[in-house]
């Protein structure tokens, strides 16, 4: 029987577990962690994938079994959640604290889902500044700089390295910085 | 780094029996842990066909996407189609987990990607379509990912729970695909002649595999509570690609929906109701080399 203090302890445990993509920040602080039960003997640990192809959950998995094992869990499932859905809105206050620091911008929030979902276009005459309008890559987006603050940013890519992240550039400082993406 | 950071990826170094060669490998089952049972009352057998069908549309269309690997005009279009490529691999390989427990023979996700053959596959002509230029790519997209999302949104409510929380997943992905679609067909539609006349060019081409995405589905049929009636989709389809045309100074193509494929008895759950083309590629090394790890 794993004791309630068992639960406590291996729950701490599996929060401070880093994601493989972005290592500053917690399973805990992304939201992945869904939940630390006893079942009987048994220790069950659930997460959830953030993108449905993400590969970093299977690694995420083997590092939760690997740290709780180093403190005596030794009988631990690890089970996937996959309802509800995560949405870069599961992502915390201290999570985002750390993104920011980090020089990542964290998301805003995510867009809306219930009925059908609206499409949000820029056409020519739109907001896009100085820039051609129209242009995919060019779309200015209410993302403040992580590193200066400034308002006045362009996203250059609408994905980057991780399947989680877009790619924008600063206007006042002229830094480029990725964006944990809004879905 | 601080010390945790290389801790993340400390359990990679580490001697295993999983067959773990490289980040996100050697692990076998995207459901684990999810109850795997079908509801009552559910037609397993069309439950079955339906996820593959689903799932082998994601399948062979992120592996058409991988084909475009080294070939994009861009690095930011190279980097943002393998992201969308590898979104559609993990919808597909949930699907097909989902059918496999379904079909309750033991096949799992690499047993249907790899060991089914041509004629077994369910997917749709659009998903098979090979892009000849990169307006093709994006005009397909845009068809593909308003099409699928506006089924993912009516499948999140599918009164089977697993693929009513893989669909409800995919929804979010699909609707970043939908708007990266638009945006370039906006912006070559509404761009230089040229590029007006051939983002034309490439709708034409696609226009005829889109009526398919509508067409009344057998299986679906007998799945009322599960699957979604692909008639009803069209209208929400209709309305995004009309904004989005409109928006790219692009007409609606006036091109007659290619012939069906001639279906064999509707009946069989599992009967091909499309002439599918997988390719070798797809299939050639996981065929010559059963069940290898490396």
């Amino acid at each position: 029987m794993v004791t309630a203090a068992g639960i406590a302890a291996a729950r701490a445990i599996a929060a401070a577990v880093p994601d493989p993509e972005l290592p500053m920040v917690t399973v805990a602080d992304l939201g992945i962690l869904r939940g630390v039960a006893a079942e009987g003997e048994r220790l069950v640990v659930t997460i959830t994938p953030t993108y449905s192809g993400c590969p970093a959950l299977r690694e995420i998995a083997h590092d939760l079994r690997r740290r709780l094992a180093a403190s005596g869990f030794t009988e631990v499932d690890v089970r996937t959640g996959l309802a509800p859905a995560w949405s870069s809105d599961w992502i915390t206050a201290e999570g985002r604290r750390k993104l920011s620091a980090a020089g990542i911008a964290p998301p805003r929030a995510a867009p809306g889902r219930s009925g059908p979902v609206p499409l949000t276009l820029t056409t020519r005459g739109g907001s896009g500044g100085s820039s051609p309008p129209g242009l995919a890559g060019t779309r200015r987006e209410a993302v403040a700089c992580p590193r200066c603050g400034s308002a006045d940013t362009t996203r250059t890519a609408a994905f980057g390295a991780t399947a989680c992240k877009a790619l924008f550039r600063c206007e006042s400082c002229r830094e480029p910085f990725e964006y944990v993406k809004a879905i | 780094m601080t010390e945790d950071e290389f801790a993340a990826y400390q359990s990679l170094s580490e001697e295993t029996e999983d067959h773990r060669w490289a980040f996100g490998t050697g692990f076998t089952d995207p459901l684990e842990g999810i109850d795997a049972s079908v509801p009552d009352g559910v037609d397993a057998a069309a439950l079955t066909a339906y996820c593959l069908a689903l799932g082998d549309d994601a399948l062979i269309y992120s592996h058409r996407l991988q084909q475009w690997m080294t070939r994009l005009p861009e690095l930011e279009e190279e980097t943002a189609l393998a992201n969308i490529a590898l979104d559609l691999l993990g919808q597909a390989r949930m699907l097909l987990a989902r059918a496999g427990q379904a079909e309750g023979r033991g096949r799992g996700e690499d047993d249907l990607a790899f060991f089914r053959d041509e004629h077994e596959f369910r997917s749709v002509r659009l998903a098979e379509h090979t892009d000849a230029d990169f307006a093709q790519l994006a005009g397909r997209l845009l068809v593909f990912s308003a099409w699928r999302l506006a089924l993912f949104g009516r499948l999140a409510a599918s009164a089977d729970p697993v693929l009513a929380a893989i669909a409800a997943k995919g929804a979010n992905e699909l609707a970043y695909h939908r708007e990266y679609a638009a945006q370039w067909v906006i912006r070559l539609g509404d761009g230089t002649p040229l590029s007006h006349d051939r983002m034309a060019a490439a709708l034409g081409v696609i226009w005829p595999l889109t009526d398919e995405l509508f067409q009344s589905d057998p299986v679906a049929n007998r799945l009322p509570p599960v699957a979604a009636d692909p008639a009803e989709l069209r209208a929400e389809v209709d309305a995004v690609l009309d904004e989005v045309l409109a928006a790219a100074t692009l007409d609606r193509p006036d091109a007659a929906p290619l012939a069906r494929v001639a279906a064999g008895p509707a009946a069989t759950a599992c009967t091909p109701r499309r002439s599918a083309t997988c390719s070798a590629e797809l299939q050639s090394v996981a065929r010559a080399h059963p069940d290898a790890t490396w």
